[in-house]
């Protein structure tokens, strides 16, 4: 066994695959080996257990019921609000439960957008940001008149303070948003910096949390972001509900994003006035089942600890780093060292497509991801049509790595290298 | 033996014929599938209705380079107006491999282009994908 696998072990790594019953499923005899929980996580069984005795027991539409049974169901979907506002440091009131990151990065653009922004002014994204925070705000700066601007990467996939200074510096940038952590290069970017910078300078800030609340503590509060979003199913709950936490001051001033039932406090024939938060920004139905869910995911992310979450994923993705680079031909973009980065590696192989990568890694009964990550602006500064991306969570263990690796190798064999 | 990466796959993706640029050419098209970054363009010169030759240039997966390699061996010497009539079938047994419905994208690419430079309509086999 190598070094580095009794070194995971020894550091009190977590042994949580049993509690993820999809984890037991046989692919042509072979366990299953997920390590794609960068594009969506596994579900554990209290999660899906909470989601199927909601919709067993306390089914009902949330906010308009008298009903016994109808406040069972709004004390469910607000307790989970509450429960999921305190897992990142947020008040229940600020936060807006979503369909995902990319339609609380629209609601932003959308609702704050279009009240703040002038022609002539600018937002500030990076270059690493997933195509849910550039595109909204590509849409937005069209429609405005206003520029949008990137922060560059440098050699080891950073983004450079000096040059958000300076961008800061002309004085036209309005909004910056960033990602804690990026999807493709695994960066973990110093978001309580830059946001103290930003708003130093007058901006708003909005950080996309999807690739961080998951997998380390996070304190969004903390970090100072004006609007932080996340999103539930990679953080071990359901698809369908996202999260977008939003200072008071600012939500309280914007003008709804979409309308219609349960985010109004009255409607005449001709006009209505809002709801109060969160409410304001929740037009129709809510994901209630799934907020449900993802209330049962935070209470089992923080029954393990997320200090205890992230320990165990930089120890994989340390492991997973060192292993890869055994494999010859293969080069893997953004910070060297697991410290600076998310459960993440995004690589190239020499003489291979990634695609073929990821076909030949199926083979070997591990689930990757190929392709440009929806991160094409990336991908062409990196000067790679696409990548494989092996991305770890809570549930892997070292030897799912080893199996990646070994698959990789009977691949570069296959193909003659 | 794999399903997929039979010999011959793997050889036309390494060695891939009919490769690179003609110039100059009467037809041209150019295709790209977002999402796996598999780009193909074509280049055809034309005689007597007929493809005189013809050249792929770009870079992809392997199903998708070997596709435009085997395609351009068969397509040599095909009328203009039979090019422009091929379907998915006339692709897909040529390959003689299974082509999953995520990979029919990459397999298909190749025709696609041909397709496109010969009829002009790029909407072919059913409008693009998005990425």
């Amino acid at each position: 066994m190598p070094q580095a696998v009794s070194a995971a072990r020894a550091a009190g790594a977590l042994a949580v695959r049993d509690d993820f019953p999809i984890l037991s499923r046989r692919f042509d005899g072979r366990a299953l080996i997920y390590l794609d929980s960068a594009a969506t996580s596994q579900k554990p069984a209290v999660v899906i257990e909470a989601v199927a005795e909601h919709l067993r027991s306390h089914n009902a539409n949330v906010h308009r019921g008298v009903y016994a049974l109808a406040q069972e169901a709004d004390a469910a979907y607000e307790g989970a609000r509450a429960k999921i506002a305190a897992f990142a440091g947020w008040d229940a009131q600020g936060t807006i439960l979503t369909k995902n990151v990319t339609e609380a990065i629209n609601l932003v653009a959308h609702a704050w957008g279009r009240a703040h922004l002038g022609e002539g002014e600018a937002v500030l994204i990076t270059e690493m940001e997933h195509h849910a925070n550039i595109v909204p705000w590509q849409v937005l700066c069209r429609e405005r008149g206003a520029r949008l601007r990137y922060l560059a990467i440098d050699e080891r996939g950073e983004l450079s303070l000096g040059q958000l200074d300076s961008e800061l510096a002309r004085g036209d940038v309005r909004m910056v948003a960033v990602a804690h952590v990026s999807n493709v290069l695994g960066t973990i970017n110093p978001v309580a910096e830059i946001v103290a910078r930003a708003r130093a300078a007058g901006a708003v800030t909005l950080v996309d949390g999807a690739q961080a609340v998951p997998h380390m503590p996070v304190d969004a509060h903390a970090l100072g972001a004006d609007f932080y979003a996340w999103t539930g199913h990679k953080a071990l709950g359901p698809t369908g509900v996202g999260v977008l936490h939003g200072r008071h001051e600012l939500l309280e001033r914007m003008e709804p994003f979409l309308t219609g039932g349960d985010m109004i406090a009255s409607v005449d024939f001709q006009r209505a006035t809002w709801n109060e938060l969160p409410f304001k920004f929740e037009a129709g139905t809510p994901p209630v089942a799934e907020a449900v869910g993802l209330g049962a995911a935070v209470d089992y992310l923080a029954a393990l600890g997320m200090e205890r979450v992230r320990a165990h994923e930089l120890e994989l993705t340390g492991y997973m780093l060192e292993r890869l680079r055994e494999v010859e031909g293969l080069s893997i973009v953004g910070p060297p060292e697991a410290s600076a980065r998310g459960g993440l590696a995004s690589f190239s192989l020499d003489g291979i497509h990634a695609h073929d990568v990821a076909e030949l890694a199926d083979r070997g009964g591990v689930c990757i991801r190929a392709g440009h990550h929806c991160a094409q602006p990336l991908m062409r500064r990196l000067g790679v049509p696409a990548t494989a991306r092996a991305s770890v969570g809570v549930y892997n263990e070292p030897h799912e790595i080893d199996a990646l690796v070994e698959a990789l190798r009977a691949g570069r064999e296959l193909f003659g290298l | 033996m794999d399903d997929l990466y039979r010999d011959y796959i793997l050889d036309h993706y390494k060695r891939p014929r009919n490769f690179g640029e003609l110039e100059p050419h009467d037809l041209e098209a150019y295709e790209h599938n977002p999402l796996c970054g598999d780009e193909l363009g074509v280049h055809i010169r034309v005689r007597d209705g007929r493809i005189a030759a013809l050249r792929f240039h770009g870079q992809g997966c392997a199903i998708s380079q070997a596709a435009a390699s085997i395609a351009s061996e068969e397509l040599e010497g095909m009328s203009i107006e039979e090019a422009g009539q091929l379907g998915a079938d006339w692709m897909l047994e040529l390959l003689g491999i299974p082509i999953s419905a995520t990979r029919r994208k990459c397999a298909l690419l190749s025709l696609k282009a041909v397709r496109g430079a010969v009829t002009g309509d790029a909407s072919w086999p059913n409008g693009s994908s998005s990425g």
